[in-house]
This record gives structure tokens, sequence and C-alpha cells, in this order.
């Protein structure tokens, strides 16, 4: 698959021919929708929310937040940050309900502290991994983001973002950025190895207020997540004989996290799935 | 725009994080409309003790409406109160700045707002 994040500016490359090309493909439109739809539900809102949606483009993900019935805790408000003009002019056109902002997250999140319940981001931030001038580097500017959305989030707050790495360097990169300015963190992939691998990085913002809650908790309310704490709570886990991949040496390694501290848990409607537990 | 998100938007420019005046951003020369949409209780009692009310106030004024209260209402006047529900939806929901500039009381930094989209893009010696 080609990437256009290797080559151009998200902003040279979403031009009015691509932002059009791309948000009236039904391929793409089901593709965003069901991601958009896994997020919520790692989000597990309650009642209708205040949501910022990162690299909202032309708001395939922004109106599922907009649909979400009153049985399932919506509909949501939302805001979207997009760096791409012809992107957000497609919203504009499609008349979606959120609010837009001509913006680069990696200029950071312009929202006083504690603004959302939640943030959402598809298929966006991988594109901070490509400095977009000599100025910035891509450090520099994942810092200024997750900085920025941390901030923005009310305590107890949750971010899920999906984005497409192009390698685990740039994962890890990313990941590293999110701890590093305060989330708790986890990944989950959603069919492994297979050319659908999905990857949603899962943020919650601690905080000591009364109702907040631990990564470890807000996990255990979640369905079907495989989720790394990064984490250390002492001891390692001792080195194993075990063939890697054998039943044997998952459960071995299950207990390793679990002394770790880090959460794992796999039962739910999408248990039938193939999924993989990272480290 | 809607005059919620106004509610929350800061001053983009690095030097304007630490200060009070960077919020809220001010309308300058606002063309607004108004977009009917349906009322969301439950959401408006989430919101509500997010809102800075004091700001709140500043920003109706400066878009020309009429005073608000000096306190804010409470979940309960929304639970019970349908004339202040339905005032307070039309401000913070249906009310929405299309162009204009918003201008930070620090730096004076003026972000255009288009077809109601705020560009936030900044040159990068500000960032
Ligand atoms: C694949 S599209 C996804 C859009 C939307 N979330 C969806 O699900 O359809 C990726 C979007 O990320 C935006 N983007 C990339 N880099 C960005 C940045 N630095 N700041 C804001 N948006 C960015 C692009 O302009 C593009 O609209
Ligand atoms: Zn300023």
């Amino acid at each position: 698959m080609s990437r256009p994040e290797d080559t151009l500016a998200a902003d040279v490359h979403y031009d009015d021919t691509e932002a059009r090309k791309y948000t009236t493909s039904s391929r793409i439109q089901n593709i965003q929708a069901s991601m958009t739809q896994r997020a919520l539900e790692l989000l597990d809102l309650k009642f209708p929310s205040l949501i910022l949606d990162v690299g909202c483009g032309s708001g395939l993900s922004g109106e599922i937040l907009s649909q979400v019935p009153p049985e399932e805790g919506g509909p949501h408000v939302w805001v979207g940050m997009d760096i791409s003009a012809s992107m957000l002019d497609v919203a504009l056109q499609r008349d979606v309900e959120g609010d837009l902002l001509l913006a680069d997250i990696g200029q950071g999140v312009p929202f006083r502290p504690g603004t959302f319940d939640a943030a959402i981001s598809i298929s966006a931030i991988q594109w901070l991994c490509n400095a977009e001038s000599s100025e910035t580097s891509p450090a520099g500017r994942l810092s200024r983001f997750f900085n920025g959305l941390y901030s923005s989030l009310k305590r107890g707050g949750r971010a899920v973002c999906q984005f497409y790495p192009k390698n685990d360097v740039q994962k890890q990169m990313i990941t590293s950025a999110a701890v590093k300015a305060g989330f708790g963190a986890g990944l989950l992939e959603d069919d492994p190895e297979t050319k659908n691998v999905k990857l949603y990085l899962v943020l919650t913002v601690g905080g000591n207020a009364t109702g907040s809650k631990d990564i470890a908790d807000v996990v255990d309310g979640m369905d079907g997540v495989d989720v790394l704490d990064n984490r250390k709570k002492g001891e390692k886990g001792g080195k194993g004989e075990i063939k890697k991949g054998s039943k044997a040496w998952i459960i071995k390694k299950k207990e390793q996290m679990e002394r770790k501290g880090k959460i794992v848990k796999a039962t739910s409607k999408f248990t039938g799935r193939k999924r993989r537990v990272q480290f | 725009m809607k005059v919620l998100t106004l509610n929350f938007l800061t001053c983009a420019v690095k030097a304007c994080k630490t200060t009070n005046n960077s919020f809220p951003l001010h309308p300058k020369d606002a063309e607004l409309v108004h977009d009917e949409i349906e009322i969301n209780r439950d959401l408006l009692v989430n919101v509500l003790p997010r809102i800075d009310w004091t700001a709140l106030r500043t920003t109706s004024t400066e878009l020309g409406f009429p005073t608000l209260p000096e306190q804010p209402p409470t979940a309960e006047d929304l639970q019970q109160d349908e004339k202040m529900l339905k005032e307070l939806h039309a401000l913070l929901l249906e009310t929405q700045m299309m162009e204009g500039k918003l201008v930070c009381g620090h730096c004076g930094h003026e972000y255009a707002v288009r077809e109601g989209i705020a560009n936030f893009l900044l040159p990068s010696h500000l960032v």
C-alpha cells in the first residue's frame, strides 16, 4: 500500500481532488465508520459528551458521533481539528454538525484545560511522524500534540487514537510520546497479522479527583482489550525456555505481564477475532 | 463556530499559554447565524459545570446579546426550568459565528473565521 504520509505534507496530499475522492469512496466511508464505532465502544461514554475529533477531515468520523442515539448515551457534540482546508471544505459541503478548526495538531491543542470529555482520532496521528518543515521535529510535534491533548481533556477523560504506523519505530515513537505527556496508555490491535490490522492507542487521563480511574479499572470495563500499561511495577519476568507462540508461552507471558502490573484481558464479542498481545 | 466552542478556545500562541488574558478570545466584526438544532438537555447538564460563566457573559455581551445573569443556572434549573434550558441552548448551541475574527486579549493575534471555520494555523515562530 502506498503511504502518502511518507512523502507529502498532509495539507498538500489532501487537496480538493483527493479530499473529494477520499470522502465519496464508499469503501473508505465504511472503514472509517467502523473504526469510529470501535473507538466509541472503547470510550464507553454514558451520556452526551463534548468530544474532540483530531484530524477530523471531511467529517466521516465526526458524523458518527452526532448519530449516537440517546439509548446509547448520545448524541455527542464534537469539535474537529484538521490541517487540510480542502478536507474541511468537503465537511462544510456535507453540512456536518461539529465545529471545525483549521489547525495543525503538531502545534498543540488550543482549548482550555479540562474542556473535553473525550477525544477520538481516526487515521490521522501517523502524519505527525513526518516533520512538516525544517524548523520542527517529529518528536517535538508529537510532544506538543500529546501535551495539548492531555491538558484539553477533563480528569478521568479518555482518548482513542486509531493510527497507521509505518513500522515499529513509529508505533513506539507515538506511544512513548503519549506516555511522556502523562497518559495511561494501552495498545489494542484488531485483526493482527492480516491486511486489515487496526491499531488503537487507548489513553486515559488519571488524576486525583474523586471518580477518576486508574487505567486498570478503565480497562476492566472495556470489551475485548489487551491493554498494556507502560508503567513498570517492579520485578521483571523470568526467562522462558518455552516455544514462542505456544499456549504455554502465551500463558507464561500473560503471567509475566500481570506481575508487571499490565492488564491482560480478552473476553468479549470481539473474542472471535485474531488478536495479538504486544510488548 | 458555536458559542459553546468559544467558551473553550484559547489563544494558541506559546507566550499566551500562561496568562489569563488569552481567554476568552474576543469576537470582532462577527457575523452570526441562528441554526436551529434539537435540544440536548443531558449534554447541557453535562457541560454546564465546565462553562466559564464569566467568560460567557463577556462573549455574549461582545456579540451584542443582552447581559446574562451574574450567576449560572444550576443543573436543577436546567431540569425544571424549560425556558432557561431553551435560552441556554439557543445561546450555546444554536448561535454560530460564521465570519469575523477572534482576537487574543494578550498578544493581539487575530484568528480569522470564515464560513464558520476558525483558522488556528500559526507561523512557526509563534508556536
Ligand atoms: C485519513 S484522513 C481521516 C479523516 C477522518 N478522521 C476520517 O476518519 O475520515 C487523515 C486526516 O488527518 C489530517 N491531518 C494530518 N496531519 C494533520 C495535522 N498535523 N494536523 C491536523 N490534521 C492533520 C489530514 O488533513 C486528514 O484530513
Ligand atoms: Zn495570544
